[in-house]
């Protein structure tokens, strides 16, 4: 047989193979999405995004503290985690070329890898314990110490990625080195940054290990920041294990609405980050 | 050379280094008011780093240090006092590569240097913007979309619209490193008919690879060579009568 025939043959299975691969890693994701759709769509009505819990064994009742309350962990995590992430990320990229700063991104790696739950338990004796209460303030704690190290190596990696004749530039022009960090490189980099906030957010927003022994959860509207607060991952986890089917289907309705919203804020991201390349 | 020359930049003794390396050995030039002087020689003589010293730039790069003096109006810029932005403001630079900030319009890429330094007043801004673009050539391109990126112009273009940059700030001397080098031909004669245009305000200095660039252009001509300055004359007489015999070698295209 000709060589070039052969070689033909093996690329169409080669391709074959590397298809068939990518279908079967995209069966788990598509089957969760389906059921999730599925059964969520018939218990989501508007009375879901209204109302707040029932008392257990009436029928009906929304999840609207919940959706409201991971709103709020959300923001303030973001309140207190993104600022630091990001001078952190742009010092590590900027002037962190020494030891501290690969001290700064052992620590940063090795965060990024300790289990939600540990850093919950941190959380717990940091804030719950002193406090003596659970509350939003301590969830909104754990979640920001998520973020931390994902945003602060998105950051430094796209700050890393400016071109330094940029800088130069700015420099040449005598403008300070902080205004040149702040307002030309950050300003760069800032849809790459964005999109990391934005899987982070992604990230922290399905988080519920964490959320157990901090934000605890709330069957009524949140009363403050210093107690405990509702939230989707923690609701859905609560309805899931529990006897009633109400509160199955809740479940499912809550599933749908936490993977709408951790979907939109990826197409939000993906979109921010496409605009960055564009030359308008 | 019967008269008077005003020198605007004068070295003394100039050495630079990255790291252990010696880029500069002891460059003495003397660089003439509101002339247009060329810095010629092969590649990695040091002709960059010679520029980039003259704006405290050479320092910005990690393990580069500079000794010697360079007097700028008879003042020591490399002096341990003397704030490095400060002479970044009375001597402009223009990049090899056409640097464009790409967030930003052009506009405010003409701006950025004066609003980055607190003038925020809309009149004073608009005028400056106008006048560095009509300086730059740039004007009746672009006035009617101030507001587009800059990164979105034409190579030629992004290179004047630097020009317009540097010019906005108000310099003294503009410090010229190849501009010309990505550039085609057409594009390459607006800049120097530009610079051309230019000495009359400012002092000009022009790195090139290009000899019948600084042929054309320039009153006065460096030639330098493996860091050292071999000879400094009047273009003319460099390109006609080079004193030394490494200038004509180079001229005559026997290295580099």
């Amino acid at each position: 047989m000709n060589i070039y025939k052969k070689r033909k043959i093996v690329n169409k299975i080669m391709i074959t193979i590397t298809v068939l691969c990518t279908l079967i890693t995209l069966v788990p994701l598509i089957s969760i999405f389906i059921s999730v759709i599925s059964k969520g769509i018939l218990s989501i009505n508007i009375d879901f995004f209204l109302n707040i819990p029932k008392p257990v064994g009436e029928p009906g009742g929304g999840m609207s503290n919940a959706i409201v309350g991971s709103l709020i962990l959300i923001g303030l995590s973001c309140l207190w985690a993104l600022p630091l992430a990001i001078f952190g990320g742009v010092y590590l990229a900027e002037f962190g070329n020494n030891k501290l700063g690969a001290i700064i991104r052992f620590t940063a790696d090795v965060l990024s890898g300790v289990p939600s739950i540990i850093i919950g338990i941190f959380a717990y004796l940091f804030f719950v314990l002193p406090m003596k209460s659970f509350s939003a303030i301590s969830g909104a704690f754990a979640l920001g110490i998520i973020m931390l190290p994902i945003v602060m190596r998105t950051t430094e990696e796209m700050v890393k990625m400016v071109p330094n004749t940029l800088r130069e530039a700015s420099l040449a022009l005598g403008i300070s080195r902080f205004r040149t960090t702040i307002s030309i490189v950050l300003k760069t980099a800032m849809p790459g940054i964005i999109t990391g906030i934005m899987l982070a957010i992604a990230r922290i927003a399905g988080e519920t290990a964490p959320l157990l022994f901090t934000a605890f959860g709330n069957r009524f509207w949140h009363q403050g920041l210093d107690k405990p607060i509702a939230a989707l991952p923690l609701q859905i986890f609560v309805y899931a294990i529990s006897p009633f089917d109400d509160w199955h289907r809740q479940a499912w309705a809550g599933t749908l609405v936490l993977i709408s919203m951790i979907f939109i804020i990826n197409l939000i991201s993906r979109k921010v980050m496409k605009s960055s390349y564009k030359i308008y | 050379m019967e008269n008077v020359i005003v020198c605007k930049i004068i070295t003394k003794n100039l050495n630079a280094y990255f790291g252990n390396y010696q880029v500069l050995k002891n460059i003495n030039l003397s660089i003439p008011e509101k002339k247009v002087t060329a810095i010629i020689g092969p590649s990695g003589c040091g002709k960059t780093t010679l520029v980039r010293c003259m704006n405290r730039m050479h320092e910005v790069t990690p393990g580069a240090k500079v000794e010697g003096e360079i007097l700028l109006d008879g003042e020591n810029i490399l002096a341990k006092d003397v704030e490095p932005i400060e002479i970044r403001r009375k001597v402009g630079m223009v990049f090899q590569k056409s640097n464009p900030f790409p967030t930003l319009s052009i506009y405010d890429n003409v701006a950025v240097g004066l609003k980055l330094n607190g003038i925020r007043k809309k009149y004073i801004l608009n005028e400056v913007v106008e006048t560095s673009l009509k300086h730059a050539g740039l004007w009746d391109e672009v006035k009617d979309r101030l507001n587009i990126a800059g990164a979105s112009l034409s190579g030629g273009q992004q290179q004047r619209l630097c020009i317009a940059r540097a010019l906005a700030i108000k310099p003294e001397v503009i410090l010229f490193d190849e501009p010309c080098a990505s550039l085609d031909p057409i594009s390459t004669k607006k800049i120097e008919e530009l610079i051309l245009e230019l000495k009359k305000d400012y002092t000009i200095i022009i790195v090139t690879h290009n000899m019948q660039q600084a042929a054309r252009i320039s009153d006065y001509t460096a030639f330098m060579y493996l860091g050292e300055l071999i000879e400094f004359d009047n273009t003319e007489k460099i390109f006609t009568v080079p004193k030394n015999s490494k200038t004509e070698d180079y001229l005559s295209g026997k290295f580099g």
